[in-house]
């Protein structure tokens, strides 16, 4: 099987169009498709889906031929996935029992333990400073609805708490 | 016409120059530059994080901060190109070339100052146009109907791919995949709620801030990880602003062609600030005299590709403003940033909102004015925050990120789909996945479905009103012609080497 796939870019990236096409297409058909001239909602993705799996089949088999050979797909670092998407993950989920204070010193020092050259000490400081000046600035200066320290009904008897 | 224009000018001066206006068309090309100078984070994450920050302001303010941002990104991206040999932003891959060398030689003063004053000429030059051809567009533009509409969307998303880099096919997959992830959520004819998935989240669709954020953002950060970044800061303090008379004498040409050549290319769609720096760069090693000076610090070689792609960057504002059809990523954005400030992007603008139409345009002169008479002498400070770390950089860029996305429309939701988005597009950069035309795509989607659905309610469903029509006919025409040129062999060769030039 792997011999045949000359260009492994390409071939996934055809798959992955495969199959996203499919599914939008797939799921096109539970709604109402409707005719050319009264669309429903699932007239244009519908054809859309569909042309996206064509495109992607086309991309799957060009891949197969030799003389559209290609470079293998570099693998993918798990490491910095993790330490990139999991404190954004967290911080959405969290950010409203939490609030930005607590969440934004744990963006910024879970994030760092992805760098190669994490040391405890600059990281503190940098979460500190960057708490700091987003507190002053995004909730301070622009009132943009960021809840700093938990003020919800859970922690409410914690006055001390509240922004 | 020409009263008018002048008439038209003095209203956007008007407005530009207005006390908070000037504020933050100052803040916005600061903020650009700043961006331009750092790695890793570019003006489409940039201006999908400070959307919400804009909620504040007035459209007006809005609009002309974030394009600051857009332009002063170019600019800040050339200082790091000279001083550093890495591009800030793509836009600037060329001026390493010669750019660095400079420096090497101890010209980097020089260089920067060259690059300043092609950027402010061209910039000027392309403000005028805008000015100029945008009126015309636009009016043409209202007489489009839906079916028109459709096809010049069809024609401007393909125009996108052709002029851009990569492979074709999959580029066009991108934009579909696009156009699909612009129908989520509520079908406004019906009601009905597509793709949400049982969510009551999605029934309002994804948004433009989680997605540019997490492929252009998240998924970028991720990536330099990988690598790890090293850079080397070569000058550590620059001197020699000055050129010379000789060096004028000898950029001025290059500064006019460049200036010329990335004002056309910037209209189009797709083709914007990368290519028109490539094809300026690619052109006076062409016409030098002597061509192997190139790549070895021939001033001619910073100056024109510099004009070029800010000469582009403004006119890639005219389909934008004209036709509400975004030809680049940025504009897909500014076109996001319009909805939410309550404007309907297309033709009408210019009527409905004279001050927000000439003010903007207006701002673009004030803003290149703004990058070189501020940005010179502040030179050293640019230095200085070329020598940050990468690691300090990164967490504080996800931070921002994280409260941006979340203040756009208050929603958890949309910090989780940021950081998926951000995993499909660190998938997307591993399958060599363009993720610019996914951006287009994703805007035009809505705006699609409508037209095409509004053609053919009026047609009755006989799809021969595109081939009819002589306006849709003419845009599909044009659009058939580009896709055959560009996959005749001879061509796609070309097409190949004009961006590789030695890089």
């Amino acid at each position: 099987m792997k011999h045949l796939i000359k260009n492994p870019r390409d071939f996934w990236a055809g798959v992955m169009f495969l199959a996203a096409g499919g599914l939008f297409a797939g799921i096109a058909l539970t709604y109402k498709l409707g005719t050319a001239a009264r669309m429903g909602p699932g007239f244009f993705p519908f054809f859309l889906g569909a042309i996206l799996a064509g495109l992607g089949l086309a991309i799957s088999i060009s891949a197969l031929r030799p003389k559209n050979a290609g470079p293998t797909v570099d693998k993918f670092h798990w490491g910095p996935i993790f330490w990139v998407l999991m404190p954004i993950i967290v911080f959405g989920v969290m950010l409203k029992i939490l609030g930005m204070i607590v969440m934004g010193l744990m963006v910024v020092i879970v994030s760092s333990l992805g760098s190669e050259d994490f040391k405890l000490r600059p990281t503190v400081y940098l979460a500190v400073g960057l708490v700091i000046f987003c507190s002053l600035v995004f909730v301070g200066g622009l009132h943009l609805p960021i809840p700093l320290c938990p003020g919800f009904e859970l922690f409410d008897k914690f006055a001390v708490c509240r922004a | 016409m020409d009263s008018s224009l002048l008439a038209n000018l003095q209203l956007g001066f008007g407005v530009a120059l207005a006390g908070t206006n000037i504020l933050y068309c100052l803040i916005g090309v600061m903020l650009g530059t700043l961006i331009g100078v750092l790695p890793g984070i570019g003006p489409v994450a940039t201006i999908a994080m400070l959307l919400p920050a804009t909620f504040v302001l007035p459209p007006v303010s809005a609009l002309i901060m974030l394009a600051g941002i857009y332009y002063g990104a170019s600019y800040g991206g050339s200082t790091t190109a000279i001083l550093v040999n890495l591009p800030g932003e793509v836009s600037s891959v060329v001026t390493c070339l010669d750019g660095y060398q400079m420096a090497r030689q101890g010209h980097a003063g020089k260089a920067l100052a060259i690059a300043a004053i092609g950027s402010f000429f061209a910039g000027t030059v392309a403000t005028i146009l805008v000015a100029a051809f945008a009126p015309p567009l636009a009016e043409l533009a209202l007489k489009f109907g839906p079916s028109d509409y459709f096809s010049l969307m069809v024609l401007g998303l393909i125009a996108a791919v052709v002029l851009a880099h990569g492979s074709l096919i999959k580029a066009v997959a991108m934009i579909v995949l696009g156009l699909l992830v612009g129908l989520i959520g509520t079908d406004v004819n019906s009601g009905i709620a597509r793709y949400n998935f049982g969510l009551p989240e999605l029934i309002d669709g994804v948004g433009i801030g989680p997605i540019a954020m997490g492929v252009f953002g998240f998924g970028e950060i991720i990536r330099n990880l990988e690598h790890g970044q090293k850079r080397d800061v070569f000058v550590k303090r620059v001197t020699g602003l000055m050129p010379t008379w000789t060096d004028l004498k000898m950029s001025f040409w290059p500064i006019v062609r460049g200036t010329t050549l990335g004002s056309m290319l910037g209209i189009l769609p797709g083709g914007g600030p990368i290519l028109g720096s490539f094809s300026a760069y690619t052109l006076e090693k062409k016409l030098a005299k002597d061509p192997s000076r190139f790549g070895k610090g021939a001033i001619e070689g910073v100056a024109a590709p510099e004009s070029a792609n800010n000469a582009a960057a403004q006119t890639s504002f005219v389909p934008l403003l004209t036709l509400g059809i975004p030809s680049n990523p940025v504009m897909a954005l500014m076109i996001g940033a319009m909805i939410i400030h309550g404007i309907q992007p297309g033709p009408q603008i210019m009527t409905a909102n004279p001050e927000l139409f000439w003010g903007m345009i207006a701002s673009m002169w004030v803003g290149n004015l703004l990058l070189v008479v501020l940005n010179l002498p502040m030179i050293g400070m640019w230095v200085k925050l070329l020598t940050l770390e990468y690691r300090f950089l990164y967490p504080a860029i996800l931070l921002f990120c994280c409260i941006g996305v979340y203040s756009i429309n208050n929603a958890w939701m949309d910090v989780l789909l940021a950081a998926g988005f951000g995993l499909i597009g660190y998938v997307f950069g591993k399958l060599d996945c363009e993720a610019a035309p996914l951006l287009l795509g994703f805007v035009l989607g809505p705006m699609m479905e409508e037209n095409l659905r509004r053609a053919l309610l009026l047609s009755r469903g006989d799809p021969a009103v595109f081939v009819t029509r002589p306006i849709s006919a003419t845009l599909l025409v044009i659009a058939a012609l580009l896709l055959v040129i560009v996959l005749t062999p001879s061509v796609r060769k070309k097409r190949e080497e004009t961006f590789v030039e030695d890089v």
